[in-house]
């Protein structure tokens, strides 16, 4: 017997809601195939999947936990939906948002006393600019010189761990903390305000919901936003048509850094109120917002939904921990699923596939 | 000094194991043209398969075959989806990776804490181990410290002198040309990244039955993304990624010897990554880039239709 050879076919043209129905049977089979890792591991999915949803959706609890872990992620997702749209795959927001943090509650270590109208402002400045500036060295590596950008932004991620370790171990360790690797606790002033009872450090979020519509506006209603978009499509005739794709490079990794940042800085700012070891800022919220970037299929403003989808999902993930007494990590299993369906989901909607049996 | 030299070598060595075993694979994963991100994933399942099947029969080897097998089977997966699907291969790699540390994060929930009775020992080479100062520095190791070493020379000698590395350079180079030559472009690429995940597997598996035979969750703590660097920092040539498993990780030996004498480890762990940026700076130049042999269609997808 032969095997079926796979075929693909692009589509002359694509409709909208083949992408709607893709991402929806995309999600539907990640679903299926959990279901079945989860069988195979001795797991019973129904279970975990309820359990989860419970977790993440199931209770005014949950929802504002879940709206809480999808601040950073919004952010961080929008900047990269922009940046993968222009085919710059930077994969480092994880360590631009570390650096954001880290410049971002700098300021608020060494100006205690500065009003809340004052440090508030120049923290989140500063995370922009630390996201920024940590985005800048691939940039500049790749429009100047044509580094690859992927591996770049990677590595530098793992820089960023070893910085932020080196800080909190070292100069900036709180003076009250005996050995542990915390900074000193923020003053009030530095510390973002909450809704309520929640964590939800709303400036944060209505930065993220404004900076998500800029974006878009960028995206779909300027001129530049044009020339990235045809950068990304098609680089030939971005190159025939005279369109610096340099300068693009280094726009788009500026904003997805400096959001990443701005990100960061919430984090720090208006979750744990001081600075820690890298694991303690982040859950790895700039590698889940690769994810939510593709989820939302590069739209910025859709970042905001998936966002919140994998921001309950997170917080699902605490709760099946808890209840099937499963390791953290278990949550990469559906970060990992749901990423490989959606990319494939993507491609199905762009091609015909044909499966031919040949002999 | 001698002593120092002796022991910081002889400890650099199994600390860089794992690092050439993946190496080895991801170059010739990228000779054929497909990056692979998910190395980390699959040294991780790797770690996990070797730990609980040696734990569970008694057998080492049978526990290193099972994670190399473990290895293969999630690079098959990043085959299927960056040859044949032909998807973002960034992308898929990623998903390889945050896939291997959720399942083996399950997995191995039950191995925590637990010791391990049937590990691999450490092999005197008879005569060779008995010599003074080059004896305790070179031949006193785990077998499988050997094996990878005999992989590299193996691995140079098949990519560089053979029918087989010309036809897998071949296609990494010009995948159109190679089909027009008749060979079989995505067998070639298929073979090359499953062949990746293999050595990834064993790699893992190294860290958790030899080097420190324990399952702990996420184990690998980078290690993965290591390799990548390496596979660019060695410049895609077996050898020197021999070279280059063993500086890294002496680097991660010597952080725990200069500490004392002011150097904070921290820089030294970053060291890696800062080297492998600089390397890719330097590889940028175009006439570089073609001496030391960037495979040129690494990246990208092929298709007949559409090439």
């Amino acid at each position: 017997m032969r095997l079926p050879r796979i075929r693909l076919e692009r589509r002359l043209h694509m409709p909208r809601y083949m992408l709607v129905l893709s991402l929806a049977v995309s999600l539907l089979l990640s679903l299926l195939a959990i279901a079945m890792l989860f069988l195979m591991l001795g797991v019973s999915p129904l279970y975990a999947f309820q359990r989860i949803f419970q977790g993440g959706f199931g209770s005014l609890y949950g929802l504002g936990e879940t709206l809480a872990k999808s601040i950073p992620l919004m952010l961080v997702g929008a900047g990269l939906a922009l940046a993968f749209r222009a085919r710059v795959y930077n994969i480092g927001a994880e360590g631009q948002l570390l650096v954001g943090a880290l410049m971002g509650g700098g300021v608020a270590l060494y100006f205690p006393d500065m009003p809340r109208q004052m440090i508030l402002p120049a923290m989140f400045l500063a995370g922009f600019l630390g996201g920024a500036l940590w985005a800048l060295i691939p940039a500049i590596l790749k429009a100047r010189f044509r580094v690859d950008e992927v591996l770049t932004t990677l590595m530098m991620v793992y820089i960023a761990y070893d910085v932020v370790r080196y800080f909190v171990y070292g100069p900036w360790r709180g003076p009250e903390e005996r050995g542990f690797p915390y900074s000193a606790p923020f003053s009030d002033a530095a510390q973002l305000p909450l809704i309520g009872a929640t964590r939800i450090h709303y400036p944060t979020l209505l930065l993220a919901f404004v900076a998500a519509l800029l974006l878009y506006i960028l995206l779909e209603r300027t001129k530049q936003g044009y020339e990235i978009r045809v950068a990304g499509e098609n680089p030939p005739a971005a190159r025939y048509a005279g369109i610096n794709t340099g300068r693009i490079v280094v726009m788009v990794l500026i904003l997805s850094g400096g959001l990443a940042g701005i990100a960061g800085v919430g984090e720090v700012a208006g979750i744990h109120a001081r600075l820690s070891p890298p694991e303690g800022i982040s859950p790895g919220y700039g590698f889940t917002g690769i994810i939510v970037a593709w989820l939302a299929r590069l739209n910025p403003l859709a970042s905001i939904v998936s966002a919140f989808l994998l921001g309950g999902l997170l917080v699902g993930g605490d709760a099946i921990q808890v209840a099937l007494n499963l390791p953290s990590a278990t949550i990469n299993i559906f970060n990992g699923v749901i990423l490989l369906f959606v990319i494939a989901g993507e491609l199905f909607s762009q091609y015909r596939v044909r499966l031919e049996v040949r002999g | 000094m001698i002593e120092f030299i002796v022991s910081v070598v002889s400890l650099a060595i199994p600390a860089g194991t794992a690092l050439l075993y993946g190496t080895l694979g991801e170059i010739y994963a990228e000779r054929s043209g497909v990056l692979n991100l998910g190395v980390e994933g699959m040294m991780i399942m790797g770690s996990v398969t070797g730990f609980s099947v040696t734990m569970v029969t008694d057998n080492a080897f049978l526990g290193v075959v099972a994670a190399a097998l473990a290895g293969g089977l999630m690079a098959l997966i990043h085959a299927f989806a960056a040859i044949t699907l032909r998807v973002n291969q960034v992308v898929s790699g990623l998903a390889i990776t945050m896939l291997g540390l959720g399942i083996s994060g399950m997995l191995g929930k039950r191995f925590i804490g637990l010791p391990l009775d049937g590990r691999l020992t450490q092999l005197n080479i008879p005569v060779l181990s008995d010599l003074p100062i080059l004896g305790p520095m070179l031949f006193q190791f785990n077998v499988l410290v050997y094996l990878s070493i005999a992989l590299a020379f193996v691995l140079w000698f098949v990519l560089q002198k053979t029918h087989w590395g010309i036809t897998l350079r071949s296609v990494g180079e010009n995948p159109a040309a190679a089909d027009a030559m008749g060979v079989n472009v995505i067998r070639v690429r298929y073979l090359a990244v499953v062949f990746g995940g293999l050595m990834a597997g064993l790699g893992g598996s190294f860290l958790s039955v030899a080097y420190s035979p324990a399952w702990i969750e996420g184990m690998t703590a980078g290690a993965g993304w290591i390799v990548i660097a390496l596979t660019i920092f060695s410049m895609w040539d077996p050898l020197r990624a021999m070279a280059g498993a063993y500086l890294f990780g002496g680097v991660r030996v010597l952080q725990f010897r200069l500490q004392p004498l002011g150097i904070p480890s921290n820089v030294l762990n970053m060291l890696p990554f800062v080297l492998t940026i600089l390397v890719l700076w330097l590889i940028s130049e175009r006439a570089f880039r073609r001496r030391i042999g960037v495979p040129a269609a690494l990246m990208q997808p092929y298709s007949r239709e559409e090439r």
